[in-house]
């Protein structure tokens, strides 16, 4: 029998089992939190998005909330003026990544950067930001995908579970800082057919930046 | 048995004293050359070389030996020679080219004559020639750490041992690993590395970590701009950081030890390497060390090159052979590791200060420095200073005494303008700072960081928006890109500062800088996108004069930013006939005036500055000037009247 704890985010006191993962609790209890990267089942959480900050009583500053353990109870908030412009920093940077071209995504409305825009109230741009693209806009050089750098938030969501599907891991990031993008470098050909019956990393993807060929 | 660690140790000691005997009797001359990478750039090997020779063709015979880096930059290649018979104390000579080590081989070592005039000074006090203890430089330093350096020689470990090395460990080996721990808790030295946490707690929390299987790393992994303190010591002193490693790996209970080194420093991989095999020879290192129950042994791992790797949890990733990239702690690596294992991981000044303390005693380290920052800080002082080097200082020395006394302050009577501190992770102070006294807390509270160590001292001439320019480009290249903050917003930083310099600034630029600067250092993942922005920020708050006019002026105060310069001749100075400048101008700018002296064609320079430096100093008539319509316009005369020949 696990024992729970109680905790209270935003005003609403919430029942949670001890050691569960704070944003998986509350997204459970329907407090929604911006957030990209999570995976329930990755240990430790990547944290790379950097939009699940709230403020938790007795921590300075917005703290992530994937990287938080509920050991006791707490109070948090998740509409804090600190993490909200966090937030919306984080996704200005996003986007000023992104080519917003909604209409032409298969992503339209399931998108999370559309859902995270909108749960902010902020519009689809990145502010006083200039945009930067990379290029090629599309690389095809996977048999059976197609990435599009320009669409994807490296969240490294397709990365994770491609290294839990496979033996030969297919996916990982390439290059680094802001050049940084999901390869399949050094891909044999003998890979190539488990990844015609997996379509992991495509489902996986928020933003549908790895598309079936 | 833990007792007879004293007894092994004593057997290394008497072998160490012996040799160290014979090799101070020897009647023949010593000649000591600084050896290490510094050295080497210098010229080091050429002047070891014709040392060799001349001293064969004068038919003396001689000890050569190479030694480390005594931290001596701005006099590379250093030579210390011990010549017994010509009377004369141990002389240490700054800049020997291998034409002064013929002329020192034939005039001192054969004849005698020490030629003074080379000299900087003679190492000990005596009543013959000045020591080089009467030197700032030399006298205001405090040695703890650094104490062997470029005196011992780094690949012999029984010179380590007549020092006194190893000491420590044996005395530690009879201890209970809880009383060491308490003595470096109350030594109350902090980690080295940067952040300056307590060492004691950390290694009391590697103690406490459950488990038998525990890891010592020491991170060698130094990438700073500037900064080479960790290559001088390892390259000169290595063993100290391993005896360091093997006192921290009995404190903890650890069983292995890894070396974190860079790859782009070969000498250090070399000599650490070389260091571990001494070592693991005379039972140093392996099972029972010293006969007592401690097994630990070290390896020498080679990082690949990517500056993110010196952050702890990127460096255990790139250890398990994955990709660079941090992780979030907690876990901290204390409590959760390389392999999941509790890890104990210290920077290589903190490992070499261990043997230190406990062999000097801790209130003999709490005697310098400051009561929450005891002990020495080494520095590499480097930029606009006449004696750059490595010093290392009592905890709480002013930034003054350090950049104008011991590094003899700024060359050629400029005025002193920033120091930049901590690397590109640091932040700059001006002037009004120069009182702070340098420790963790004063250097936090001012907006720098004591970081590694990195110290760059700028002049009037430098513009602070280019050098955060500078380190912006620095850190966002070796970002590892995993989170959204430090990935895109360096990138966005460094393009506004770029825009800036080359005079493209816009209104509301400063507020997006200060903004975005604020947003990364809150929002990023680890230590490298959390402290990239600091010479953004800390440039803003005391320079904003330098990026107001940038933006408002279009002028850049240090005259540094090409776009934003021009440069023109002073006709009254430039004289007639001379054609230094037209002889070297790469693009053909420089004409002949209708008084055959010289002008640029603003259209055609590309601000390269070669005519300052071709200009002879007795005209000095080449001007820099910002913004460019501040140059006086003197015309190209008609192409017919060009003919030099006329």
């Amino acid at each position: 029998m696990t024992e729970s704890v109680s905790i209270t985010v935003d005003d609403k006191t919430i029942v949670v089992a001890k050691g569960a993962n704070l944003l998986s609790a509350s997204l459970a209890n329907g407090i929604y939190i911006p957030h990209l990267c999570y995976m329930e089942h990755l240990q430790p959480a990547a944290a790379s998005c950097r939009l699940c900050f709230v403020e938790v009583d007795g921590r300075s500053g917005p703290v992530p909330a994937c990287t938080v353990t509920v050991e006791e109870p707490l109070t948090v908030r998740t509409d804090a003026p600190a993490v909200r412009r966090l937030q919306k920093a984080g996704l200005q940077l996003l986007l000023s990544v992104h080519r917003v071209e909604c209409k032409n995504c298969p992503a339209n409305r399931r998108c999370e950067l559309q859902r995270i825009a909108k749960f902010l109230k902020v519009g689809l741009k990145p502010g006083k930001l200039a945009q930067r693209f990379k290029q090629p806009e599309i690389d095809a050089s996977h048999p059976c995908l197609n990435y599009y750098p320009n669409r994807c938030v490296l969240c490294g969501k397709c990365v994770h579970v491609c290294r839990a599907q496979h033996r030969d891991v297919v996916l990982t990031f390439a290059r680094r800082g802001f050049d940084t993008v999901v390869g399949c470098y050094g891909l044999s050909g003998s890979s190539a057919p488990s990844c015609r019956d997996c379509r992991a990393c495509i489902d996986v993807c928020p933003v549908s930046a790895l598309l079936p060929k | 048995m833990s007792q007879t660690s004293p007894h092994r140790y004593r057997q290394l000691r008497n072998e160490a004293d012996r040799r160290r005997r014979e090799w101070n009797e020897s009647a023949l001359p010593k000649i000591h050359i600084g050896m290490a990478t510094c050295g080497i750039a210098a010229g080091a090997q050429e002047t070891r070389a014709a040392f060799e020779e001349a001293l064969a063709e004068a038919g003396v015979p001689a000890h050569i030996r190479a030694v480390g880096c005594c931290g001596h930059c701005y006099a590379e290649p250093v030579v210390i020679i011990d010549h017994p018979q010509s009377g004369f104390p141990p002389i240490f000579y700054p800049e020997v080219n291998a034409g002064k080590a013929r002329m020192l081989a034939k005039l001192f070592l054969k004849e005698g004559d020490p030629r003074l005039e080379h000299i900087l000074g003679a190492t000990v006090a005596n009543d013959l020639i000045p020591s080089v203890m009467e030197f700032p430089r030399f006298n205001l330093e405090h040695r703890l750490i650094m104490e062997r350096c470029g005196r011992i020689d780094p690949e012999d470990i029984y010179d380590y041992i007549a020092e006194g090395g190893y000491e420590a460990l044996a005395d530690t080996l009879g201890r209970g690993p809880e009383d060491v721990i308490e003595a470096v808790a109350r030594s109350g030295l902090r980690g080295r590395g940067g952040a300056g946490f307590l060492t004691g707690r950390k290694w009391a929390l590697a103690r406490a970590a459950a488990g038998p299987a525990k890891y010592v790393i020491c991170n060698a992994d130094e990438g700073d701009p500037g900064a080479y303190m960790d290559r001088t010591l390892l390259e000169s002193n290595p063993h100290q950081v391993i005896e360091g490693m093997i006192i921290g790996a009995h404190a903890v209970g650890a069983g292995r030890g890894i070396i974190y080194v860079r790859a782009e420093y070969p000498l250090a991989v070399r000599i650490l390497t070389r260091a571990v095999e001494q070592a693991r020879a005379l039972g140093l290192l392996g099972q029972g060390i010293l006969g007592s129950a401690l097994d630990f042994d070290i390896e020498v791992f080679q990082g690949s090159g990517a500056f993110v790797c010196g952050e702890e949890t990127a460096l255990i990733q790139s250890i398990e052979g994955f990709r660079g990239m941090p992780v979030h702690r907690p876990p901290y690596p204390v409590a959760g590791g390389l392999n999941g294992r509790p890890t104990l991981i210290n920077n290589v000044k903190t490992l070499a200060s261990v043997p230190v303390i406990l062999q000097g005693g801790v209130e003999a380290f709490r005697a310098v420095g400051t009561e929450q920052s005891p002990g020495t800080a080494i520095f590499s002082g480097v930029g606009s200073v006449v004696h750059p080097g490595l010093v290392e200082v009592p905890m709480g020395t002013s930034l003054r005494t350090l950049i104008f006394d011991i590094c003899g302050g700024v060359p050629k009577k400029k005025k002193f303008k920033a120091v930049q501190i901590g690397g590109p992770s640091g932040g700059y102070l001006s002037g009004a700072h120069l009182d702070t006294p340098i420790d963790f807390d004063s250097l936090a509270q001012a907006g720098a960081m004591m970081g590694s160590g990195g110290m760059v001292v700028m002049d009037e001439d430098a513009c602070l928006v280019d050098v955060s320019r500078f380190f912006l480009d620095f850190t966002q290249k070796e970002s590892c890109g995993k989170c959204t903050f430090c990935r895109i917003g360096t990138r966005h930083l460094l393009e506004i500062l770029e825009r800036l310099t080359q005079g493209e600034g816009r209104e509301g630029d400063l507020d997006l800088l200060r903004q975005l600067s604020e947003d990364v250092k809150a929002g990023s993942l680890c230590g490298l996108g959390k402290t990239a922005p600091n010479p953004v920020l800390t440039s803003l708050r005391y320079f904003q004069d330098d990026y107001e006019a940038h933006v408002k002026e279009k002028r850049c105060p240090g005259k540094m930013c090409r776009p934003l310069i021009a440069y023109y001749i002073d006709l009254e100075k430039c004289a007639r006939g001379c054609n230094a400048c037209e002889g070297c101008c790469p693009v053909d700018a420089v004409f002949i005036t209708r008084d055959r002296k010289r002008g640029i064609d603003q259209s055609k320079c590309v601000k390269c500055g070669e005519c300052v430096v071709a200009c002879p100093p007795e005209y000095d008539a080449v001007r820099r000037v910002s913004p460019p319509h501040l140059a006086p316009v003197i015309e190209r005369p008609p192409a017919e009247e060009k003919d030099p020949k006329s």
